[in-house]
């Protein structure tokens, strides 16, 4: 219920970059001079066409790739730290299973590397499943779920060792908008219930950005940048009335004009 | 807006089907059916080819082709009915009949062949971890390993015989070895294939939990090659038979199929019926052998859809014995 921004700052990107080198040999630069300061307990959406780098800016925040210079601090430390004391869950938009194992083994993955005792593993991944509503299906192998459950289960995975910073890669990209729906109702209830808990999800959907975030940032492309970061003061708890209100609406069309001008 | 609906699709509960006739015809049924179909083929085949022969006195001409069919004479394609009376028959005067030597003959080249099977296997298996593991070694030794098997086993099997009595002051001990050198190959390529082919996300999800190699080698890399390490063994399972086979030949050792193949092979032209049943014995070898592997497999590998129409029909027929049989896990 609390709009109030807390003032502690998670992430902290400043005039960060991204280059690679193509196949053909040219330097694409994927990010140019990224600012942005993240605090804790906000949702962020990163929006942008394809090729805007925003699931770029998401991988260097989790540390699977480098930045090519440039400042990233998460918590204080550098994201390599960050990754190494496992202080993020990541979500992409392929659930990612492991096939062999059962829904429930797959939730107790991150919690086996991380050595938590058999016990605790177990009632931890029960108590996740419980929170995505999947506690029925704790024995079933993945590919007897639908591709909604599949990525609920994801997420209950990425939550299971109560990480405050929880990134998304377009979580639910590849699901149909009823179930798409869903499962936003389930993540901001989640993030509701989860007090003081992080959230960057990349997404090119503009309806869900507003809906979920407390701020998207709308990216440009070639090279990456961010070309504008619109508040997002929609009231909490959002529900089928945020929907149907004038502000939703509004703060929709800001978003795709901005998107607007950044594709041409 | 959420709907109820769309909360619990049906999932499809495999382990709740229920067998009844339609089901059974459909599935194992109709697969059984087309075995048998075919197995009646391959008699009528056969002994077709030797009633043309009988009619046609062995020769006949097809336009201007001239076609000899003295092969099908009883004394190269023995009937059918003359190979299964020689295996209920004995092979010498007052010994046991046929089947009872050649079952037991047959037990001797199974119990080798597995154990150079499980050699073949373990060192398949190490060789495809290490190799995973570093580039330069497999960059350094994948020639010598794909140059091993160029070498045909054939002209290896003797020397290797001669070095294992010199060795081990036993020729026994040779013959796995060379069944393992037959068997170690395909699982090294199966495998260190399955360990690399990890969906790059799979990866990912380890890297974001600061995971170690090794646990990325059990957790991930590993499971994910048991799939392909299983089809490897499937093709190594009835080829560790021949290999054990060829393998007793310069050994002289009598006691398995092999001493049994060349014995009836000297006697062929007398009795062509007794090398047919010992051939039919050696494939029945080889089939159990890969029937052992593939239901290893499906305890195994529970957590799979069943894929494709072999897999459907193993799933179901061991589903089916599970189900019949009184000693049920569920």
């Amino acid at each position: 219920m609390t709009a109030v921004q807390d003032t502690k700052t998670i992430i902290s990107i400043k005039d960060l970059n991204k280059e690679y080198v193509s196949s053909d040999g040219k330097v694409v630069r994927a990010l140019q001079n990224i600012n942005l300061d993240i605090h804790e307990g906000e949702f962020i959406s990163l929006i942008g066409p394809s090729g805007c780098g925003k699931s770029t800016l998401l991988r260097l925040i989790a540390d699977l790739i480098q930045p090519t210079n440039g400042q990233l601090t998460i918590n204080g430390h550098s994201a390599n730290e960050a990754r190494k004391n496992r202080e993020y869950g990541f979500v992409f938009q392929s659930a990612t299973l492991y096939d062999w194992r059962t829904v429930l083994k797959n939730v107790q993955l991150p919690l086996e590397v991380m050595r938590y005792s058999r016990k605790e593993r177990d009632q931890r991944a029960r108590d996740m499943l419980k929170l995505v509503d999947l506690t029925d299906f704790a024995e079933h192998f993945p590919w007897q779920l639908s591709g909604g459950m599949q990525q609920r289960v994801s997420i209950a995975r990425a939550l299971a060792f109560e990480p405050n910073l929880l990134l998304m890669d377009e979580p639910f990209g590849a699901l149909d908008e009823m179930t798409r729906e869903r499962l936003n109702n389930e993540l901001l209830e989640i993030w509701g219930k989860i007090s003081s808990m992080t959230v960057i999800f990349v997404t090119h959907n503009i309806s869900e950005a507003v809906y979920l975030s407390s701020r998207v940032v709308v990216m440009s492309p070639r090279p990456g940048q961010i070309s504008q970061i619109v508040d997002i003061d929609l009231p909490h708890p959002r529900g089928p009335e945020t929907l149907d209100s004038d502000r939703y609406f509004h703060l929709i069309s800001e978003v795709r004009h901005l998107l607007r001008e950044v594709h041409d | 807006m959420s709907t109820v609906s769309d909360s619990q699709p049906n999932p499809p509960t495999p382990s709740k089907i229920r067998y009844n006739l339609q089901e059974f015809l459909d599935g194992t049924g109709g697969t059984v059916l087309y075995f048998i179909a075919i197995l009646l083929c391959l008699i009528g085949a056969w002994e077709g080819a030797k009633f043309i022969g009988q009619e046609t006195d062995y020769q006949f001409e097809l336009g201007p082709i001239k076609i000899n069919l003295s092969m099908t004479r009883d004394l190269n394609m023995p009937h059918l009915k003359d190979i299964a009376e020689a295996l209920s028959k004995p092979s010498q005067r007052q010994g046991p009949p046929l089947i009872e030597i050649l079952v037991k003959k047959a037990t001797y080249t199974l119990r080798l062949a597995i154990i150079g099977f499980a050699i073949g296997t373990t060192i398949g298996l190490a060789l495809a971890i290490l190799f995973a593991h570093s580039r330069l070694l497999e960059r350094g030794l994948m020639p010598y390993v794909v140059a091993s098997q160029t070498v045909p086993i054939l002209a290896l099997a003797p020397m290797v015989i001669i070095w294992s009595e010199k060795l081990f002051g036993s020729r026994e001990i040779g013959m796995p070895m060379i069944t393992a050198y037959l068997a170690f190959f395909p699982v090294t390529i199966y495998t260190l294939r399955g360990l690399s082919d990890v969906p790059p996300t799979a990866l990912e999800l380890m890297k974001s939990y600061a995971a170690t190699r090794r646990e990325i080698l059990w957790k991930l890399r590993f499971p994910n090659a048991v799939p392909y390490i299983f089809t490897a063994l499937k093709i190594t399972a009835p080829a560790s038979v021949v290999g054990t086979i060829i393998a007793e030949l310069p050994t002289g050792i009598q006691d398995g199929l092999g001493g049994a193949i060349i014995n009836f092979a000297q006697y062929y032209i007398s009795g062509p019926a007794r090398l047919w049943a010992t051939n039919f014995v050696t494939a029945m070898a080889g089939i159990l052998f890969f029937v052992t592997v593939a239901f290893t497999e499906w305890l195994v590998i529970r957590w799979k859809r069943p894929s494709n129409r072999l897999d459907r029909w193993i799933d179901t027929f061991f589903k089916y014995l599970r189900h019949i049989s009184p000693i049920s896990n569920d």
